[in-house]
């Protein structure tokens, strides 16, 4: 299946990911609404979310809104079946579901990857990888 | 199979839909199932103030529906089911409760239950902060509610069955428009024990989309199904299209959200190693009831067994119950304790062979079906619980009867010939799930026990000469309502949680037991007085909001044992403040939230007075709950007992004889609950005899000239 591989070594922290892709989806300039996020932890080295597509958030949703794309492998939320709960968010083992204030859904990365046609250093890149 | 059935429209209405405010809708909907009269109703804002919503507005409307006399099968009754203004929020666990409230059959009380299940959050997203039912119709009718077009009407449908969880699936088929459109459905039904007994539930259905089967949640207490089922009533039924996040309109959604993400984390962390309610639910505890000695066994006369082992939760986990599924009754539950036993094949009954989706079973079921009537077998406890459910049959109140009923027969006081041959000992799980079938069918002693314990008492007295002395002592009721199923004999808190509470025995006002027994948090005299003022007063809040109580004390944050007062959870008592103010846009604090709840409870302790009861004589336990009424009782804990006379009577118990000890322990322990009882009617605000002071009244702001009038009628 296609997902995000990170090297966070390599990462310059541009964010030109995150504006792309929340520009992508959500037509804004806030990379608060990008669906992979790179922000310093508390021991202050680079950390970037990205999704593996592991497929955990879609057992834990209760009205079936989540599943795995069968041809690509990627996993994906049907926003007109989420009731917004975002159980799925607390789920998520990488914090890779997001939420954001303005929005009633959670989101998510769907593999796409436009994020890594404009990173500098190839801190992310779109990858085939073994399930 | 297609369950598309011919319907005859008898009387429709149209309503406008107009979107939630801040958590309210502003109006209810009245319906009289007699006249066919449909109605919406205004909901002002000083009933707001005054009864907040859920169970408030369920006791302000039936006060206001029915009159002082008014029995539970009168037309007048009502039945109100109403969610609460926080309630259909989807990222807090456990925000979907509606309360229900009627004039109980068991009690002759107004009741309240409350229940999962789509059906009151669907209600509210429809346009109607509460649903009232009034009146009796002359053939069997539907309810039906249609959120998307804003239509409601009485329906005539000939559905060939009693029995809930086929009326569940066959309504959620015909009413829904398609496969998808099945999760927008939600089916009230009684079941078909419930207009043959005196405990019929309530079943809310909510459809399970990954087991492609509706499932069913209880308003169990009081034989609410029971005055359904009398008023003919086939279902309730509401179709609601479109649940999204923010349907309530919140004052402020992203505090709604943040507030439920920050639980929903709190739970994905601790629940595997605290309560384990997402792999077991609420039968986690039957295992510590049980090493506590408060699992009450055989009719609450023992508070474990050697056998209990076998009914305890990892027996159920790993060999029944389904794992890992999202196991909520409304969404955005990640406690998720619904757990269900899938393809569950019943060996007895009508549904022999069938192979079912059973819910639970719940600690009380455990507890109630298995321990209590000295059944330790897991496979009978799922299929009493399926019959319970699907014939309309309270468990709790099933399990404390027939408990009653086994020691009657045990002790000699009824026999064989009584029973209709039935053998009703203690351990005979084919004697129990009999009564259940003949309480579906309306035949035999099964009809007796259905009517409950207290109905028993005066009909075994009556009939079969039975003493009612010892009757009145093993009987386990109060005000008519079957003690729900916890040992409350070495626990005074408990003991008056269940004895004060307003309904009856149940243990949702007051369920003090693990902190007084387990947690030992409040050691002293005053701290049990004091629990027995505040936790009934703070959840009492949950059915006013619409929330579940269970959320808020079966898990808690890491730090929470470093709080001042960790017993009561301050971290989560916050988030229901936060919750409430951001929903509503009405700022509270804790000590608003105390008042909103204390008017309620305040005023449903004044209805009681007002029907005539509401009296210290009304909180009267049987001694059973209070301490040991018989010989074995005392001997199963005679070094706990002897101990305790030794200390407090300075006497050598090594030369008293049984009866001499039971005796000086019961003159102890009943002035113990007298001394409490009065501590507890004082810090309540209430008289000597147990009724709201009209000055307690004023004070707390529940100064309706109506209510202020009972009071000062009643001192």
């Amino acid at each position: 299946m296609k997902r995000l591989v990170k090297d966070e070594k390599v990462c310059i922290e541009c964010h030109r990911c995150e504006e792309t892709c929340a520009h992508a989806y959500f037509k804004t300039a806030d990379i608060g609404k990008a669906r992979l996020q790179v922000e310093r932890n508390r021991q202050g080295e680079i950390d970037i979310t990205i999704c593996t597509q592991c497929g955990k958030c879609i057992q834990a949703c209760p009205v079936l809104a989540i599943s795995r794309n069968p041809k690509n492998g990627v996993v994906y939320v049907d926003k007109n079946k989420c009731v917004g709960c975002f159980i799925c968010v607390a789920a998520c083992p990488l914090n890779a579901m997001m939420r954001h204030k303005d929005e009633l859904e959670p989101f998510k990365c769907i593999a796409c990857g436009l994020c890594t046609e404009q990173c500098p250093t190839q801190a992310i890149t779109l990858q085939e990888v073994e399930e | 199979m297609d369950h598309k059935l011919e319907l005859k429209q008898l009387k429709q209405f149209s309503y406008e839909r107009k979107p939630i405010e801040r958590g309210y809708n502003n109006r209810t909907l009245y319906v009289n199932v007699s006249d066919q009269e449909i109605k919406e109703k205004p909901v002002t804002e000083e009933m707001k103030e005054k009864f907040v919503g859920g169970k408030g507005f369920g006791m302000k409307l039936l006060w206001d529906g029915t009159r002082p006399d008014t029995k539970w099968n009168d037309p007048e009754n009502e039945i109100i089911i109403s969610p609460g203004p926080v309630a259909g929020i989807t990222q807090y666990p456990g925000s979907g409760k509606s309360l229900v409230v009627s004039i109980s059959p068991a009690t002759d009380l107004p009741i309240d239950s409350n229940v999962g299940g789509y059906f009151g959050p669907y209600v509210k997203f429809s346009g109607f902060d509460a649903l009232e039912v009034q009146g009796k119709a002359d053939r069997e009718v539907i309810v039906y509610i249609d959120g998307n077009e804003g239509s409601v009407s009485i329906d005539q449908i000939a559905v060939d069955t009693d029995d809930a969880h086929l009326i569940s699936e066959i309504l959620t088929e015909h009413y829904a428009k398609d496969e998808d459109d099945k999760r927008n459905i939600s089916v009230v039904s009684s079941g078909s024990a419930a207009k043959n007994s005196y405990m019929g539930v309530l079943n809310f259905s909510f459809y399970d989309p990954r087991r492609q089967v509706p499932r069913m949640k209880q308003a169990g207490r009081g034989g609410i199904g029971t005055v359904l089922a009398d008023k003919n009533i086939k279902a309730l039924v509401v179709r609601f299209a479109g649940t999204k996040g923010d349907l309530n309109n919140s004052y402020d959604y992203d505090k709604v959200a943040r507030t439920g993400l920050k639980l929903h984390r709190e739970i994905e962390r601790l629940d595997d190693s605290l309560f384990r309610m997402r792999q077991v639910g609420t039968a986690n505890i039957t295992d510590t009831m049980d090493k506590y000695d408060l699992l009450p066994v055989m009719n609450f006369q023992y508070g474990s067994h050697e056998d209990a082992k076998k009914v305890y939760a990892n027996e159920f986990r790993d060999n029944y119950l389904t794992q890992g599924f999202p196991d909520g009754c409304w969404y955005g539950c990640s406690l998720a304790c619904a757990k269900t036993a899938d393809n569950f094949e019943l060996l007895t009954g009508p549904y022999k062979g069938h192979k079912v989706t059973v819910d639970g079973p719940e600690y009380e079921n455990v507890a109630g079906l298995g321990a209590n009537l000295g059944i330790f077998d897991p496979q009978y406890v799922l299929e009493a619980n399926f019959y319970c459910d699907t014939y309309g049959i309270d468990t709790i109140s099933f399990a404390t009867a027939t408990a009653f009923a086994m020691e009657c027969y045990e002790r000699g006081l009824i026999n064989q010939e009584h029973t209709g041959g039935l053998e009703l000992k203690f351990g005979n799980k084919d004697a129990a799930l009999e009564l259940l079938h003949q309480m579906s069918r309306n035949e035999g002693i099964g009809v007796q026990v259905g009517r409950g314990v207290r109905r028993m008492k005066e009909y075994f007295a009556k009939e079969f000469g039975a003493d009612p002395v010892l009757m009145q002592d093993i009987g386990m009721e109060i005000k008519g309502l079957e003690y729900s199923e916890y040992m409350p004999k070495e626990s005074l808190a408990q003991q008056g949680g269940y004895a004060m509470a307003n309904k009856g025995p149940q243990h949702d006002e007051a369920w003090l037991i693990f902190m007084d027994m387990v947690n030992n948090q409040i050691p002293t005299f005053a701290d049990k007085a004091e629990a027995l003022h505040y936790f009934p007063i703070f959840r009492t809040w949950f059915g006013l909001a619409g929330f579940c109580k269970l959320p808020w004390n079966d898990i808690f944050p890491e730090n929470n044992k470093y709080q001042e007062e960790a017993h009561k959870i301050p971290e989560h008592v916050q988030n229901y403040v936060n919750l409430f103010s951001a929903v509503t846009g009405k700022e509270i604090d804790m000590k608003e939230l105390i008042l909103q709840s204390e008017r309620v409870y305040n005023f449903q302790r004044t209805f009681n007075v007002r029907r005539g009861y509401g009296r210290r004589k009304d909180d009267m336990p049987p001694y059973r709950s209070l301490g040991p009424v018989t010989k074995e009782e005392y001997e199963s804990r005679a070094e706990r007992y002897d101990g305790q006379l030794k200390e407090l009577f300075d006497v050598d118990p090594a030369t008293m004889s049984v009866s001499e000890k039971i005796k000086m322990m019961r003159e102890h322990r009943e002035k113990q609950y007298d001394t409490l009882a009065d501590a507890v009617y004082k810090r309540r605000g209430w008289s000597a005899d147990g009724v709201p002071t009209v000055e307690h009244l004023q004070e707390i702001g529940m100064d309706l000239p109506e209510v202020l009038a009972v009071a000062e009628e009643n001192q």
